[in-house]
């Protein structure tokens, strides 16, 4: 056994499950016909999604008009969004690649979905710079290429070209990373599905996959590597969205804290988000067995850690603004915490700092219901955070004769709408078309904590 | 030419990794080895050597780099430079992030492709070899009767400890596996 027996490891996997138990377990519920509360969930996110089509097919006729904007404001709730969903995207990439390569084996029971989550929250993510743009038929002039206008290329030196480039490359390798993980599952499914249709599409997608151990070795080397490219890639990708903040002039933007201070706050949100799905679908599609307390434990742990971080960042950016000796800096803060959006500054606060702190108890971490409360709170806050963040610093800058107030449009908060519904949709789409967990790396940790050898 | 195969089928991880070992200790040829998942240390029982990918990968990686840098010199200092806030038209720290994602783009992307392209996986193929079970619960053993000498009672002895579960003899013809009988047939 290559497997090394311990009393102090615990199962990962409960109920003393054979291979062939996995693929019938996790594989099931894609043979049954989807059931009732699946199609009221997806008709719900679904009529959410076409709310924020129409919305967007609105503000593309009548221009961006439509929105809360003025003169002062010139970002807002769309930049808030996409920030939000950006964030939510790396948990994904952090249980797939970073855990893969500190050999966290309890990530694969939750690899899979967590990496479909973090596709489809870039998505939600890529729509909000796109309608920003205002005229988004022309949003491949970010895109470099050679033109009839000189060539005139893009600005190299702009944060929001990076921008550009890291979100397509994070979209690009995240798609390839979980397609990669799923070739040898869709074989599975292949081999063992009944229906033509589905064998046919599962017979292309899973390119000829035969288990073969030549194919196999070649297999877990690009794993690692993928692993490898894509741990610095997901750092660099929330590194630069906070860089379109941060190498701006704006009080209360222009820190270097912000790049460690917006990756810990993408990993904790993108954690809340993860756990909220996961409580769900463990549930719904009975993988309790997979998805264990001990998963559910494991993260929380993850959500303490990085909620303190947080908290340190909101706290280090208030000692920093005193300590600059920066009277604009210092009032940005103080109007931060005591201005007129104080109130979703203390929401902000509590949520992320105060409420996770309830995590430190065993009981509250294992009581499911209380867990998928605080995640729920989590999310909020988080989304909160980069609210406060655009707006403290936006609506009051150096010149108090420009102050302005924003408030989003029913256009606006229709969008926001439309993407949360956009994101379930997916999800629940994926949750009936391909396997939620990983079957083929289940097994591999099927020994794991166990003594086979008795 | 057709290569007569026997098949032998295992149940257990343990039992792969001793049969295989022991198949290999006594000279017998291995076609391949299927299993559900990525067994560790198969490749040092099978004998297979450890992958080249990562070379391919750093290759690809510095190609993507170089060339992507390469490209914002240029575009930003000689096709046509444009002045922006009084910044160098050779800016470089502020050419590293785009040079760095298009690194892991290339070196991602392409790694994938050059391991479809070496492990000849494509859309849409039929494998040529599919044992029943290999995706499920079942470990796989594919020896090649290459001469006169193979004896299958010998085979059955040796994996005797490693609890064989079923043991088929195949053909493998341009056709595809086919049966003793219709092999002979054919």
């Amino acid at each position: 056994m290559s497997e090394i027996y311990s009393t102090l490891r615990k199962p990962l996997i409960l109920g003393n499950k054979s291979y062939a138990d996995v693929t019938a377990d996790i594989a099931q519920p894609l043979d049954r016909k989807p059931s009732l509360p699946w199609w009221i969930a997806f008709l719900v996110s679904f009529s959410m999604f076409i709310l924020g089509a129409t919305a967007v097919i609105y503000q593309l006729f009548i221009g961006i008009g439509t929105w809360g904007l003025n003169n002062t404001v010139g970002w807002a709730f769309d930049i808030t969004n996409f920030v939000f969903w950006i964030g939510i995207g790396h948990a994904g990439t952090l249980i797939s690649a970073i855990l893969f390569l500190f050999r966290q084996k309890w990530r694969t029971s939750v690899n899979r979905s967590a990496e479909a989550m973090t596709i489809f929250a870039v998505m939600c993510a890529g729509i909000f710079p796109i309608i920003h743009m205002g005229r988004p038929w022309l949003a491949f002039w970010v895109i470099p290429y050679p033109n009839m206008r000189g060539p005139l290329w893009v600005n190299f030196r702009s944060p929001l070209v990076w921008d550009m480039f890291a979100i397509s490359a994070y979209f690009t390798i995240s798609l390839v990373f979980w397609y990669v993980g799923l070739i040898p599952d869709l074989a599975t499914l292949r081999d063992r599905t009944v229906s033509k249709i589905k064998k046919k599409l599962y017979g292309f997608f899973s390119l000829g996959w035969n288990g073969s151990n030549k194919t196999w070795r070649h297999y877990e080397t690009v794993y690692l590597l993928l692993a490898g490219l894509a741990t610095p890639l997901v750092v660099s990708v929330h590194t630069i969205v906070s860089w379109d903040f941060a190498t701006s002039v704006i009080p209360g933007w222009h820190a270097t804290i912000f790049p460690p201070y917006f990756v810990a706050g993408a990993v904790f949100s993108g954690f809340a988000m993860v756990l909220t799905l996961m409580l769900i679908v463990r549930k719904v599609m009975h993988l309790e067995e997979y998805i264990t307390l001990h998963h559910v434990e494991a993260m929380c742990k993850i959500i303490i850690a990085t909620a303190g971080i947080v908290g340190m960042a909101y706290m280090t950016e208030f000692f920093t603004a005193w300590y600059s000796g920066n009277e604009y800096e210092r009032f940005t803060f103080i109007n931060r915490a005591f201005g007129p959006y104080a109130w979703a500054y203390w929401i902000m606060f509590s949520c992320n700092v105060f409420v996770p702190q309830l995590l430190w108890s065993k009981k509250i971490r294992t009581n499911l219901l209380f867990v998928f409360f605080i995640v729920i709170f989590i999310n909020v806050g988080m989304w909160f955070e980069r609210f406060v963040i655009i707006m403290t610093s936006l609506t009051r800058d150096y010149l108090p004769a420009s102050w302005a107030s924003y408030s989003p449009t029913s256009i606006e908060v229709a969008t926001f709408i439309g993407s949360f519904g956009l994101f379930f949709s997916l999800f629940l789409l994926f949750a009936r078309l391909l396997p939620m967990i990983s079957i083929g790396e289940v097994k591999a940790v099927l020994g794991y904590g166990k003594n086979n050898q008795q | 030419m057709s290569k007569r195969l026997l098949i032998n089928v295992f149940e257990h991880e343990h039992d792969i990794l001793g049969a295989t070992k022991a198949a290999r200790e006594n000279d017998y040829t291995i076609v391949d080895v299927f299993t559900p998942y990525a067994v560790h240390g198969l490749d040092a029982a099978q004998g297979l050597k450890k992958s080249k990918l990562p070379f391919v990968c750093f290759a690809l990686g510095l190609t993507g780099a170089v060339a992507k840098l390469g490209f914002q010199i240029w575009t930003s200092a000689s096709s046509w430079a444009l002045n922006v806030g009084g910044k160098p038209f050779k800016s470089v720290p502020a050419f590293v992030p785009v040079t760095f994602e298009i690194m892991v783009l290339f070196a991602g992307v392409g790694t994938v492709l050059t391991f479809f392209m070496i492990s000849k996986l494509r859309p849409g193929k039929k494998p040529k070899m599919n044992f029943s079970g290999a995706t499920d619960n079942k470990f796989v053993l594919v020896l090649e009767q290459t001469d006169a000498a193979f004896d299958i009672r010998k085979i059955r002895e040796l994996f005797e400890p490693f609890h064989l579960v079923e043991m088929e003899e195949r053909m493998e013809t341009t056709g595809g596996l086919l049966n003793v009988k219709e092999a002979l047939q054919s």
